[in-house]
């Protein structure tokens, strides 16, 4: 459903994303995770096409991105919560991706119910949310459009535990019903409980990917966590930011 | 917040519904409101009106026999020209200064259509502009007419015409730097600030003289507030001048705005 082919982004002389290649499959949920400045955003914005490849190439439902026509009705995308406009309300927000992706205006109560924003909340201006307001807000964005893939980046920053397990159970469940989905994380916490596969990156280079039983049986003893924190360890770079 | 979580649809059911690309209409639709579904937006339209509004009183008040409709249009015209580029700046910018370009870039990744979009908006909110203006220039006409009868509501033949081509080409400036520079504050400083530093360069270097007047897009305006019909000459500065402040920034923001890497910081 998702395919990234050797996928380069240099900047300048600096490398942030070295050769990555990856599949994400439909019916399961992906997690991307690697440590902050490990090139997770910027391969998420490649496979979009706010980026473009130095080298390279992504593809969605078999073609790149930005060919597939009206894709916000295909793919529910949120690459950073915190970037939304401060001025708005968020009923704004999702009515004016409506108005752009010609989605019925019944399906804002619609989403914003599934995230759990109440109207009173949905009145109120962006820049009165909290970070974990936001995310509930940019999933409801991303939601919108009925997607059959979610690309979401770094969705449980912000949530408080109840909202992680809120999400969990959205992601799975979105899963179950056929859907393709990539989260990315910063920790492994986040994701473990609900990513079917993994893909780890260090230092923009895939280090590992695999199912989750394929990375647990190649931790053994160690655990995953250990596991990761080895693989991506001698990639970190200080002071790196994606 | 439930514990019942809601598991939303995979798509299935608008498998069907969905057809081509955005179409433009819905683009345009969009980026018109994002224009005023904002306090900033919507302050800043009622600041241009409550200028206008001033500038008719004060204009009523102490123009005397001047009191034409046309002096009154007349009023109001420069000052739009000065004001209403803002609000293409502000359409052109807010993807980047809001940051909201990461969603509305990946709802429609064809970026040079989304441009064009916010051009023509500007364009239309421009419109609804000279609508509301000369209502209001009439209404203060009739207002100081009302006891002496002495309204005169002739308009020299080339003031409509110049008047909305003045705005146009002011418009279309506005958003022009807007997405050259992708950056609220520093576009506006650009657009105000630069035609005057130039403009002091012509009055500075004496071996400019002759060119002058094609290069200097404030000059080759002039006449369109005029009302006189433009000659040859008038028009050839104006294009010259245009393709060289709003013709050539388009060109450039339209190309950055489609190469550029949208980042959320």
């Amino acid at each position: 459903m998702i395919t990234a082919e050797h996928l380069t982004r240099r900047y300048g002389t600096f490398t942030a994303v070295d050769d990555v290649s990856f599949t994400v499959e439909p019916g399961r949920v992906t997690g991307f995770l690697g440590p902050n400045g490990a090139g997770k955003s910027t391969v998420m914005r490649m496979l979009v096409g706010l980026s473009r490849p130095t080298a390279g190439v992504a593809h969605l439902f078999g073609r790149p991105y930005a060919a597939l026509p009206n894709p916000g009705r295909r793919v529910g995308i949120l690459l950073d919560a915190a970037a939304q406009h401060a001025g708005r309300t968020g009923r704004e927000v999702l009515t004016l991706s409506a108005l752009m992706t010609g989605v019925e205006r019944a399906r804002v109560d619609e989403v914003l119910a599934v995230v759990g924003l109440t109207d009173k909340e949905a009145a109120r201006r962006v820049r009165n949310y909290s970070l974990g307001m936001r995310q509930r807000l940019g999933i409801a964005n991303a939601l919108l459009g009925d997607p059959e893939v979610l690309i979401l980046d770094e969705p449980a920053n912000g949530l408080d535990p109840a909202g992680i397990r809120w999400m969990r159970a959205l992601l799975s469940g979105f899963a179950a019903k056929g859907g393709t989905v990539l989260l990315s994380s910063h920790l492994l916490s986040e994701i473990e409980k609900v990513a079917d596969d993994l893909i780890v990156i260090g230092g923009g280079r895939i280090v590992a990917q695999g199912t989750q039983e394929e990375l647990l049986a190649q931790a053994g003893d160690q655990g995953l966590e250990e596991l990761f924190f080895d693989l991506t360890a001698s990639t970190a770079r200080e002071g790196v930011v994606a | 917040m439930s514990s019942v979580v809601m598991v939303p649809e995979t798509g299935a059911a608008s498998r069907a519904a969905q057809s081509g690309g955005v179409p433009f209409g819905r683009l345009l639709l969009t980026e018109w409101r994002k224009q005023i579904d904002t306090r900033a937006g919507r302050w800043l339209l009622i600041t241009i009106g409550i200028v206008a509004a001033g500038l008719l009183t004060l204009m009523a008040l102490t123009g005397g026999e001047l009191r034409t409709y046309e002096f009154f249009i007349g009023t109001l015209a420069q000052p739009f020209a000065l004001l209403l580029p803002v609000i293409g700046i502000l359409a052109a910018t807010a993807e980047w200064s809001q940051r909201t370009g990461l969603v509305t870039f990946v709802l429609e990744p064809r970026r040079v259509r989304v441009g064009v979009a916010k051009l023509v908006a500007s364009l239309l909110t421009g419109a609804v502009a000279i609508v509301v203006g000369a209502a209001l220039a009439a209404a203060v006409h009739l207002l100081v007419h009302l006891g002496d009868g002495a309204g005169d509501w002739s308009l020299s033949s080339g003031l409509p015409g110049g008047i909305a081509l003045a705005l146009v080409v002011a418009m279309v400036q506005g958003v022009a730097f807007g997405l050259v520079l992708q950056n609220t504050p520093a576009a506006i400083v650009v657009f105000f600030v630069l035609p005057r530093a130039f403009a002091l360069v012509g009055m500075l270097v004496a071996a400019v003289k002759d060119v002058w007047p094609w290069i200097d897009l404030n000059s080759a305006m002039t006449p369109l507030f005029v009302g006189d019909p433009l000659g040859g000459t008038d028009w050839a500065h104006l294009g010259t001048a245009a393709t060289i402040w709003v013709v050539l920034p388009l060109v450039l923001g339209l190309i950055r705005l489609n190469r550029s890497e949208i980042k959320s910081a």
